[in-house]
């Protein structure tokens, strides 16, 4: 589960409006509530570093990922989890998301936008134990 | 100095984000950190003992790549940040 406010909600799905045609990235700060649920707190916009390919892919630079998770701890909060756009695709994750996923334990917001439109919004935790088994599963996106 | 845990490395070592180490570079470092709590190693290395390549690790704000990789010498107030990349695209380049 993925509990976000409808403020920082909207800037993700904002933002993927505004780099359109390009996919947007970002991260989501806040807490772990258990084992099962994720509380986002704040959003950190990122630079996507794929500019030979931005229509279809994301990059964040992990130089960028030390400073937001500096200036998070910093406020108290954690990575929870990361969020980017699929420009007039669905908002599902594909095989290239799922390669390139490492944060087991988060959630991956995906949002479609559609001719520069935000549409559906979904929400999904990599799952499993290790890189080799790992998955992911559709989780609970609470907004509000 | 510090070594800061990600998050999906954390329940490898005891649910802890931050783990103190005394080395003198970062291999030294991450050896430390892997004898402390072995179950890191195989997320952290492969089978030949390189560091995976989706494992980015900076020294503050510097990545070893462009130092001295594992030979990073580090300074008693350094943090090591363990960082998994980030990356990820909407399909497969044989949609378009």
């Amino acid at each position: 589960m993925l509990k976000i406010p409808q403020s920082i909600y909207a800037e993700m799905r904002l933002h993927g409006e505004e780099t359109y045609p390009h996919e947007c990235c970002g991260v989501l700060l806040g807490a772990f509530d258990g084992d099962n649920a994720r509380v986002v707190k704040a959003l950190a916009r990122a630079g996507n570093t794929r500019t030979d390919s931005p229509e279809n892919r994301y990059n964040i630079d992990p130089r960028e990922l030390v400073r937001i998770q500096r200036e998070g701890r910093e406020r108290g909060f954690d990575i929870v989890g990361f969020y980017h756009s699929h420009p007039d695709h669905p908002a599902q994750w594909s095989k290239t998301d799922l390669a390139e996923a490492h944060w087991i334990g988060c959630s991956y917001v995906i949002t479609s936008v559609q001719q520069r439109a935000a549409e559906k919004t979904n929400s999904f935790l990599l799952s499993g134990t290790d890189e080799e088994g790992k998955y992911f599963e559709d989780e609970q996106l609470i907004v509000g | 100095m510090k070594i800061l845990i990600p998050t999906p490395l954390r329940q490898y070592a005891e649910k802890r984000d931050t783990i103190e180490v005394q080395a003198g570079n970062v291999g030294e470092a991450l050896s430390a950190l892997t004898t402390q709590h072995p179950d890191l190693r195989r997320h952290l290395y492969t089978d030949d003992g390189r560091l995976r390549a989706f494992v980015n690790v900076y020294v503050n704000d510097e990545d070893i790549r462009y130092l001295q990789k594992e030979q990073t010498a580090l300074q008693e107030n350094d943090t090591i940040s363990i960082i998994p990349s980030i990356a990820g695209g909407c399909c497969c380049c044989c949609c378009r």
